[in-house]
C-alpha cells in the first residue's frame, strides 16, 4: 500500500458532520498529493462557496488530524478552496488553531455541541433504517426493542452506529439496548412506531441534503453524474 | 390560472425575485461574494429540467419582458409575492430590493404583491425605514434573511432582543406575514445557522403573526416539521422543495412531500417557484400532475387530492394575503376567506 492510498483511506474516515457521510464518497476531496519525503497536500471543495463555515472548518481540521496520525506522513497541508471563509479557515487549520481563533469575536464557544447534536441525528437516522428493515422482515416492536448492540448487523449502518455511540458516550457494549432515543435512553416497545416516524424524518432530511449537495457539487465542478441513493 | 384534467387551479406564487446581479452592480472589493452568490443560485437552476436552464449572463440580470412572459404568460401565475433580498454589502443597489420590485409591481397592481424586509442590526433607523416602507408599499408581509452579512456581522436570530421591536412594529403596522429564510451563517458562528428554534420562540410570543418558513427550513426539514406541529401560525414555503427536488431527485421529492403532508398538512403549505432560480411553468404543471411513486416505501404517507393541490397552489396563500379568488376557482365548501389564525386553531384543536 502506498502512502497516498493510506492517506486516502484516512480521509475516508472523515465524515461530513452534517450529512454523516465520508468526505471521500461525497467527492469533497479534490486532490491529494504526497511528496517523496512524505509531505501531504490535500485540497477540499464543497458544493457552494457559502456552505456553513462551522461544518467546513470541522471537515478541514478533521482531515488534517486524520492524515497527521499516519506515522509515515511528515507534514500535512489541507486547503479548503473556493469558499467565502476559506482564508480564515485555512489559516486557522494550518496553524492548528481552534474555530474561535479563525473567527475572533464571532463565536461564543467551540464546535463540540454542534458536532454532538449532529452525531445524535446521525445515530437516530441510521437506527431508523435498521429498524425498518427488521419490521419489514416481520419482527414485532417488542422483538425490535429487545435487541442488543450485539444484534446489530455487521453492515455499514451497524458499524457506524457503534462508532457514533462511542463518540457520544452512549453505551456501546454488546448487551446495551440497540435502539435508543437521541439522548441514549432505550425505547419502549409501545413508543417504537412514533419514534420511527420521527427517526425516519431525520433520515429523510439527511438523505435529501446529501442529494442536494451531490447535485450542486456536480454542477459546480462539472462532474459526471452519480445515481440517486434514495432508500 | 392553470387548467388540468378539467380542474382549474388558482396559482399564487409565494416567492418571486426581480434581481440585478450583473457585474455593474457588484460592490468594489466584494466581487468574489457577489459573483459567488449568483453563481450558486445558477447552480441551483441546474437542478431543473435542462430546457429551462439560462446562460449565466441572462441569469445575472433578466428583463421585465422575461419576467412577464415566464411568470404570467407561460407560468400560469395569477398573483405573485415579491420577496426581497437586499445584500447591500455585496450589491451596490441591492440584490433584489422592495424598491426595485415595486417599480415592476406598479405596472401589474392586481398581479404582484410587494413585501418588505427588516434587519434588527439596523436599529432605530431600520424601524423608521420599515414604517416608511409599510406606508409606501402597503406591506402585508416581510421577508427576513438571517444570514445576511452586515458591518462585520454574519447573521442574526429572531430571538435577538432588537428583533422584538421589529416584530412589535410589524404587529402595529398590520404586517402579519413574516417570511423567514435561514442561511448558512449566524451570530455566533459556532451555532447551527439553520436552526429554526428562534422561529418557534417568536411564533409562540406573537400569535397574531404568521411565520412562513421559506424552503421548509431546508436543510433542517426535521426541526421545521417538529416545530410546525406545535405552532398553529407556522407555514411551509415550498420554494426549492419543488424546484430543487421534483425534477432532479423525484424520490426524495416524494418523501419530503409525504413528510410535510404528515407533519405540517396541506392547509399550511404554500406553492412557490423561487423565480428566477426556476421558472414557474414546469413547477406548476409538474406539481399539479404529481403523485407518489407506486412503491411500498410511500404507502403510509397522507394522500394529496385535487382539493389539497388547489390549496397548496394558491388558496392557502390567498387567505394569508387577503387575495380575492374568483368564485369558480374556490373549493366548494369555502365560504369567504376566514382569517388564517382561526383556521390554524381549528387544525390545532383537531390534532
Amino acid at each position: 500500500m502506498t502512502i497516498r492510498s493510506r492517506v486516502l483511506e484516512a480521509l475516508g474516515t472523515v465524515y461530513d458532520p452534517e450529512l454523516d457521510e465520508p468526505i471521500t464518497s461525497l467527492r469533497f476531496v479534490t486532490s491529494c498529493d504526497v511528496s517523496a519525503d512524505g509531505d501531504v497536500h490535500v485540497r477540499l471543495r464543497l458544493p457552494t462557496p457559502q456552505c456553513a463555515p462551522n461544518f467546513a472548518y470541522l471537515m478541514a481540521v478533521d482531515a488534517r488530524n486524520a492524515v497527521r496520525r499516519l506515522p509515515e506522513v511528515r507534514g500535512v497541508k489541507v486547503v479548503l478552496e473556493d469558499h467565502y471563509t476559506g482564508d480564515e479557515i485555512n489559516a486557522a487549520v494550518g496553524r492548528g488553531e481552534a474555530f474561535a481563533q479563525a473567527f475572533p469575536g464571532e463565536t461564543e464557544g467551540e464546535l463540540d455541541a454542534l458536532r454532538d447534536l449532529f452525531r445524535r441525528k446521525a445515530l437516530v437516522a441510521r437506527l431508523s433504517r435498521l429498524c425498518e428493515a427488521l419490521l419489514a422482515g416481520g419482527a414485532t416492536p417488542e422483538e425490535v426493542t429487545a435487541l442488543r448492540v450485539a444484534d446489530l448487523p455487521e453492515d455499514a449502518d451497524g458499524r457506524r452506529c457503534i462508532e457514533l455511540r462511542e463518540q457520544l458516550a452512549i453505551p456501546a457494549e454488546d448487551d446495551a439496548p440497540a435502539f435508543v432515543l437521541p439522548d441514549g435512553a432505550p425505547i419502549a416497545a409501545a413508543d417504537l412506531r412514533l419514534w420511527l416516524r420521527k427517526a425516519r424524518l431525520m433520515r429523510t432530511s439527511l438523505e435529501v441534503n446529501g442529494g442536494i449537495c451531490r447535485s450542486l457539487l456536480r454542477i459546480r465542478y462539472d462532474l459526471a453524474d452519480t445515481k440517486e441513493v434514495a432508500a | 390560472m392553470y387548467e388540468h384534467n378539467g380542474e382549474k387551479y388558482f396559482v399564487m406564487d409565494g416567492h418571486l425575485h426581480f434581481w440585478d446581479a450583473s457585474p455593474a452592480n457588484w460592490v468594489k472589493g466584494q466581487e468574489q461574494y457577489a459573483k459567488g452568490w449568483i453563481e450558486c443560485f445558477h447552480a441551483y437552476q441546474g437542478l431543473g429540467p435542462p430546457d429551462t436552464h439560462w446562460p449565466i449572463e441572462k441569469f445575472q440580470k433578466y428583463s421585465e419582458e422575461d419576467f412577464v412572459k415566464d411568470v404570467f404568460e407561460d407560468g400560469h401565475v395569477d398573483v405573485g409575492l415579491f420577496l426581497p433580498t437586499y445584500l447591500k454589502q455585496w450589491y451596490t443597489e441591492g440584490f433584489n430590493t422592495a424598491e426595485r420590485n415595486a417599480r415592476m409591481a406598479e405596472k401589474y397592481p392586481d398581479k404582484l404583491i410587494v413585501n418588505g424586509r427588516w434587519d434588527p442590526r439596523d436599529g432605530e433607523a431600520g424601524l423608521k425605514q420599515l414604517e416608511e416602507d409599510a406606508k409606501r408599499y402597503g406591506l402585508q408581509g416581510v421577508k427576513l434573511y438571517t444570514a445576511e452579512w452586515h458591518n462585520g456581522s454574519r447573521g442574526w436570530k429572531l430571538t435577538d432582543p432588537e428583533s422584538q421591536f421589529f416584530l412589535e412594529k410589524c404587529q402595529e403596522l398590520g404586517i402579519k406575514n413574516i417570511h423567514v429564510h435561514k442561511g448558512p451563517t449566524i451570530w455566533p458562528l459556532d451555532k447551527d445557522a439553520f436552526d429554526v428554534s428562534d422561529v418557534d420562540h417568536v411564533a409562540t410570543n406573537f400569535p397574531e403573526l404568521n411565520f412562513i418558513v421559506e424552503h421548509v427550513g431546508l436543510p433542517r426539514i426535521e426541526d421545521f416539521c417538529f416545530m410546525a406541529t406545535q405552532e398553529p401560525n407556522v407555514y411551509a414555503g415550498l420554494a426549492v422543495v419543488i424546484g430543487g427536488l421534483m425534477h432532479a431527485r423525484p424520490r426524495f421529492f416524494a418523501k419530503v412531500m409525504g413528510e410535510l403532508l404528515f407533519w405540517v398538512g396541506e392547509d399550511k403549505m404554500l406553492f412557490a417557484s423561487d423565480y428566477a432560480i426556476w421558472e414557474p411553468k414546469w413547477q406548476v404543471e409538474g406539481f399539479v400532475d404529481w403523485t407518489y411513486p407506486a412503491d411500498e416505501a410511500y404507502s403510509d404517507y397522507p394522500a394529496l387530492d385535487v382539493a389539497g393541490k388547489k390549496k397548496i397552489m394558491g388558496l392557502n396563500a390567498a387567505k394569508l394575503y387577503g387575495v380575492e379568488v374568483p368564485p369558480e376557482l374556490r373549493l366548494p365548501d369555502e365560504a369567504g376567506t376566514p382569517a388564517a389564525r382561526e383556521d390554524a386553531q381549528l387544525v390545532e384543536g383537531s390534532a
